[in-house]
């Protein structure tokens, strides 16, 4: 099914190029850092994990948020969705690709990297996270290519694949818990250690990843012959805006113990975030920006005229997401080691390799995408043709 | 009811290898704990090697630095001019720092000024230990150290998000390039790898009745003295008996084999 990759028009294969352009600098980057060690990047012995690890983060919800449209479908035969799924699912193989990704170029020894194989240690949540999201990756590999086929050949696809579509919904679910007990399990960092943020994580993932397959919809609307149809775009905004709204409550919970109980411990990171702890202010306009797009971003979704609105609803989804992004993207995991164990505040910025090779990696996921969008787009086309 | 007990413990074992802080409930249910200041219960008994620091005498001789000296040049710790890039296996930290939840600001100047050494603890219950996703990091049965094993480790860092006194270094880059001089006797690192104070093992086994670690030795004032926590009459169990100590965030459980005098 794969040749289908090979047919593009000019376009196609342009953005392709252009993609492959920016995976070579990143992977040359990678070389550097490989050849120098993670010294190349701004992280330290303060903040010993950056902005891949915050991508990763970010990432395992876009990956988890497949569930919105698979299990209104599957579940409750909302048929709406029937025409989406296979655009959530190849956002997840995409999104879990980048996850393995992004942990992958944080490795200091990243030759070692199937220790975590050779050498299974139950007792840490790292390793539960491989195998969820290893899991989660087979999963919607097989999923997506035996329901594809089975399109293809225009026949029912067989029954067995039913209970493996069911066990993937609580596996996403499970994908970004697991992320979030990565943090919140540890007793070291008060920022991380709430019993939230699993939730929160998921509201966030169900928010940011709806929006991106929104995005995503109306992009495949225009370049394809394929119609993912305006009533599963508009169902789609419905789950961002219910995802968006439980997301800033929890924030806001969150924010209430930290800082009603006043535990100077717990205080002193969101202060970092939004006041800054003396000089060391670097987080403060990201965070600032961050809620306030959020914020625009509730009244844009919850008004249905301008929610209905297709002509405001893409631009409602790229302030969804990039909000989101800064979020957890960059925040939630540099504030966690600001200050740090010891009370030293050590602030981080990401060097230009660093920031070279996180695009890198960013072009192989789209690199995916679109392969992955062009075979599925081309069976579909095929049907309605 | 014996084998029903038994029987019990085996469901909890497998829900202790299912679940994340497994153990911890292993030790509710097993219900020979009862809720006293922490649920984990600390090894008394047996081989555990500890450290008790006198912070009156490292006060008395604020400008001291010879058992870092000595252990970083013992272990082939390399020197950084960039703090970002800094490997520390033992250093001195601000009262504040090393006891943020044990100083206020009526205290006496004297001894919030003082700066103590800190370094691995060694927990009897390591978070190190229990997020690192290999066993590259582990706590040898027999004796309570926390180990490296530097050829198994990832450099995923996940231990030094984990640990709550900062005592984890990463090799950020090659550190053999940034070493004055090599002793030979000790194994250099590679870039990539966490490392941090081992208690001396190579001491350790070496004169395994009755070990010196290298900072202990290099101390011209007696304020830094190891032992076995476990023996009564042990320089340590002595130390412990006659005055006031703390450990660092005691509330957080980990049990913590460094000490402090007061």
């Amino acid at each position: 099914m794969l040749e289908k990759a090979l047919q593009g028009g000019r376009r196609y294969w342009t953005w392709l190029a252009a993609v492959g352009a920016v995976i070579l600098v990143g992977f040359v980057a990678w070389l550097w850092q490989v050849r120098v060690g993670l010294g190349v990047t701004g992280l330290s012995r303060d903040v010993s994990w950056g902005l891949y690890i915050a991508q990763f983060t970010f990432l395992v919800g876009v990956a988890a948020s497949a569930v919105m449209v698979v299990l209104p479908y599957y579940l409750h035969n909302y048929k709406v969705f029937g025409r989406v799924t296979i655009l959530g699912e190849f956002l997840a193989i995409s999104a879990v690709i980048l996850c393995m990704l992004f942990i992958f170029v944080d490795m200091g020894q990243p030759r070692r990297v199937l220790n975590v194989a050779l050498h299974p240690t139950p007792n840490s949540v790292m390793f539960w996270d491989m195998v969820s999201l290893g899991g989660y990756l087979l999963l919607n590999v097989l999923i997506t290519r035996v329901t594809l086929d089975a399109e293809r050949k225009e026949v029912a696809p067989p029954g067995w694949i039913k209970p493996i579509i069911i066990l993937s919904i609580p596996w996403a679910i499970s994908i970004h818990t697991v992320t979030a007990f990565l943090y919140s399990g540890l007793a070291a960092r008060p920022f991380w250690l709430t019993a939230i943020l699993a939730p929160r994580f998921l509201a966030s993932a169900f928010s940011a990843g709806p929006a991106i397959l929104i995005l995503l919809c109306l992009f495949v609307r225009r370049v394809s012959r394929f119609d993912p149809g305006l009533e599963a775009v508009r169902k789609l905004a419905v789950i961002v805006a219910y995802a968006m709204a439980v997301n800033c409550f929890f924030v806001l919970l969150e924010m209430f113990t930290a800082l009603y109980s006043d535990i100077p411990h717990h205080v002193e990171h969101f202060r970092y975030l939004y006041v800054g702890l003396g000089e060391a202010k670097a987080l403060v306009p990201w965070a600032w920006t961050s809620a306030v797009l959020s914020a625009a971003a509730l009244v844009l979704l919850l008004v249905p005229g301008l929610r209905n609105n297709l002509k405001v609803l893409p631009w409602t989804c790229v302030v969804v997401v990039f909000g989101l992004w800064i979020d957890k993207g960059i925040d939630l995991i540099v504030a966690g080691f600001v200050p740090n164990q010891v009370g030293h505040v050590t602030e981080y910025a990401p060097t230009l390799p660093e920031v070279l090779i996180t695009l890198g990696v960013y072009g192989i996921g789209l690199f995916v995408l679109t392969v992955l969008y062009k075979v599925g787009l081309a069976v579909k086309e095929a049907e309605a043709a | 009811m014996d084998m029903k007990r038994r029987d019990f413990l085996k469901l909890a074992g497998v829900g202790a290898t299912l679940g994340v802080g497994g153990r911890a409930l292993w030790e509710v249910v097993r219900g020979e704990e009862a809720f006293a200041s922490s649920p984990h219960r600390e090894t008394s008994e047996g081989l555990r090697w500890a450290m008790v620091v006198d912070t009156v005498k490292c006060a008395e001789h604020a400008d001291c630095r010879d058992c870092i000296a000595a252990c970083h040049k013992a272990h082939n710790v390399p020197r950084f001019e960039d703090p970002r890039h800094e490997i520390k296996w033992i250093w001195r930290e601000t009262f504040a720092g090393a006891f943020p939840d044990e100083n206020h600001v009526f205290m006496g100047r004297e001894v919030l000024s003082r700066t103590v050494p800190v370094l691995c603890n060694h927990c009897d219950n390591p978070p190190c230990v229990r997020v690192c996703p290999t066993g590259a990091t582990f706590k040898r049965k027999k004796d309570g150290v926390v180990m490296m094993d530097m050829h198994r480790c990832i450099g995923c860092r996940y231990c030094i998000a984990g640990c709550p006194y900062g005592a984890r270094s990463f090799n950020w880059v090659d550190p053999r390039d940034h070493l004055p001089e090599v002793n030979q006797d000790y194994p250099t690192r590679t870039r990539g790898v966490v490392e941090k104070c081992t208690f001396c093992v190579e001491r350790i086994a070496l004169n395994p009745a009755n070990p010196v670690p290298a900072c202990v030795e290099a101390c011209r004032f007696g304020a830094l003295v190891f032992g076995n926590l476990g023996d009564e009459a042990s320089p340590v169990r002595r130390a412990l008996a006659g005055r006031f100590t703390l450990r660092r965030k005691p509330g957080l459980g980990t049990g913590p084999s460094v000490f402090y005098l007061i």
